[in-house]
């Protein structure tokens, strides 16, 4: 079993406990990004945050866009990559391009 | 996702079955899918159970355009298992090549002095008849048998139960009149065509292997294309 296979056990956890949690999943990648699509980060309200979406470039970025969603917003579809306008902030050094969604576990 | 779904994906996931979770990503809608059948979440149509299906047999979780609308399928599927019969030169390759491409490896030899640890270091060992050694296993449709010794007294009892279950891959090792031989064997056995069709004999890719790794090597390929591109 992989690091990866135990997030979601994790994560069922951690809401059990009260927290309120966010998942943050991979859902599409183009070119050459670091995590396939499957991969999860996930985040409290504690400033806890496991796994990742990336190599580590984009992990800020959807950590604040989790924290809304902890806080009652809607779930959201994020883009990073080399054509976002984001890219100049928290872009993919790789030259990929990444889609992440991120929840709430209610 | 609510906690109830997520601690069914759990669940699902711990006991091994084929589990897809898709999430149509313009409602917020999810379904949880194990076995091909529906487990909590919504109703779907039958082509997004096909498209989970797809996306388990390929294993690869990603984007698909259904009648709901945008989705992602998120797949878990069980580990991959490879029991090889036989623990013979041949496996001493096979064992460590599969288990680099994700393989939990067994190997199964009721000969003592094949089935030794010093010469599968690491790699689990079943040193029983192989019908016994089969039959606790379980073959399931993550599972690959391979059949090594050439002796019908240890492959054809392994052949006999790997064909009652659901292995996605069956391969025995032999020339081609030992493998019609075999079969003749099997068929006495009460295996009708469609079931002996199953067995690849012989076992591997023709790519001209000649040592022991080179066989490994084609029959790893040969497994892997079974798995990526289904049956041919």
């Amino acid at each position: 079993m992989s690091l990866d296979d135990t997030l979601l056990d994790t994560a069922a956890a951690w809401k059990r406990e009260g927290r309120k949690v966010a998942i943050a999943t991979v859902v599409e990648t183009w070119g050459s990004s670091p995590r396939p699509a499957g991969s999860v980060l996930l985040v409290d309200d504690r400033g806890h945050m496991l796994g990742s979406v990336s190599g580590g470039c984009i992990e800020g970025a959807v950590v604040k866009e989790a924290q809304a969603v902890m806080a009652g917003a809607p779930p959201k579809l994020l883009e990073f990559g080399v054509s976002n306008e984001q890219a100049w902030e928290v872009g993919l050094a790789c030259g990929g391009r990444v889609r992440v969604y991120v929840e709430a576990v209610r | 996702m609510n906690l109830d779904l997520l601690e069914r994906l759990n669940e699902a996931r711990a006991a091994k079955r084929a589990t897809c979770l898709v999430r149509f990503l313009a409602t917020e809608e999810q379904v949880l899918i194990v076995d091909g059948a529906v487990v909590a979440g919504i109703t779907p149509s039958t082509d997004v159970l096909d498209a989970a299906a797809e996306a388990l047999r390929r294993d690869r979780s990603g984007m698909a355009e259904t009648s709901h609308g945008s989705a992602f399928l998120q797949v878990f599927n069980p580990p991959l298992r490879l029991a090889i019969v036989g623990a013979v030169h041949i496996a001493q390759a096979l064992a460590p090549m599969a288990a680099l491409a994700g393989y939990a490896v067994t190997i199964v030899d009721p000969r003592r002095a094949f089935a030794s640890e010093a010469r599968f270091p690491g790699v689990e060992i079943v040193c029983e008849w192989p019908d016994e050694a089969l039959e606790a296993l379980e073959p399931d449709r993550r599972t690959a048998v391979v059949t090594l010794t050439h002796d019908p007294k240890i492959d054809d009892p392994a052949l006999d139960v790997a064909l009652r279950g659901e292995a996605f891959y069956i391969a025995a090792l032999g020339s081609r009149r030992t493998h019609a031989g075999r079969l003749g064997r099997l068929r006495e056995l009460g295996h009708d065509e469609a079931a002996l069709a199953r067995i690849h004999g012989p076992a591997g890719l023709d790519i001209g292997a000649v040592s022991p790794a080179e066989i490994a090597i084609s029959v790893l390929a040969e497994m892997t294309k079974v798995l990526r591109q289904g049956a041919v």
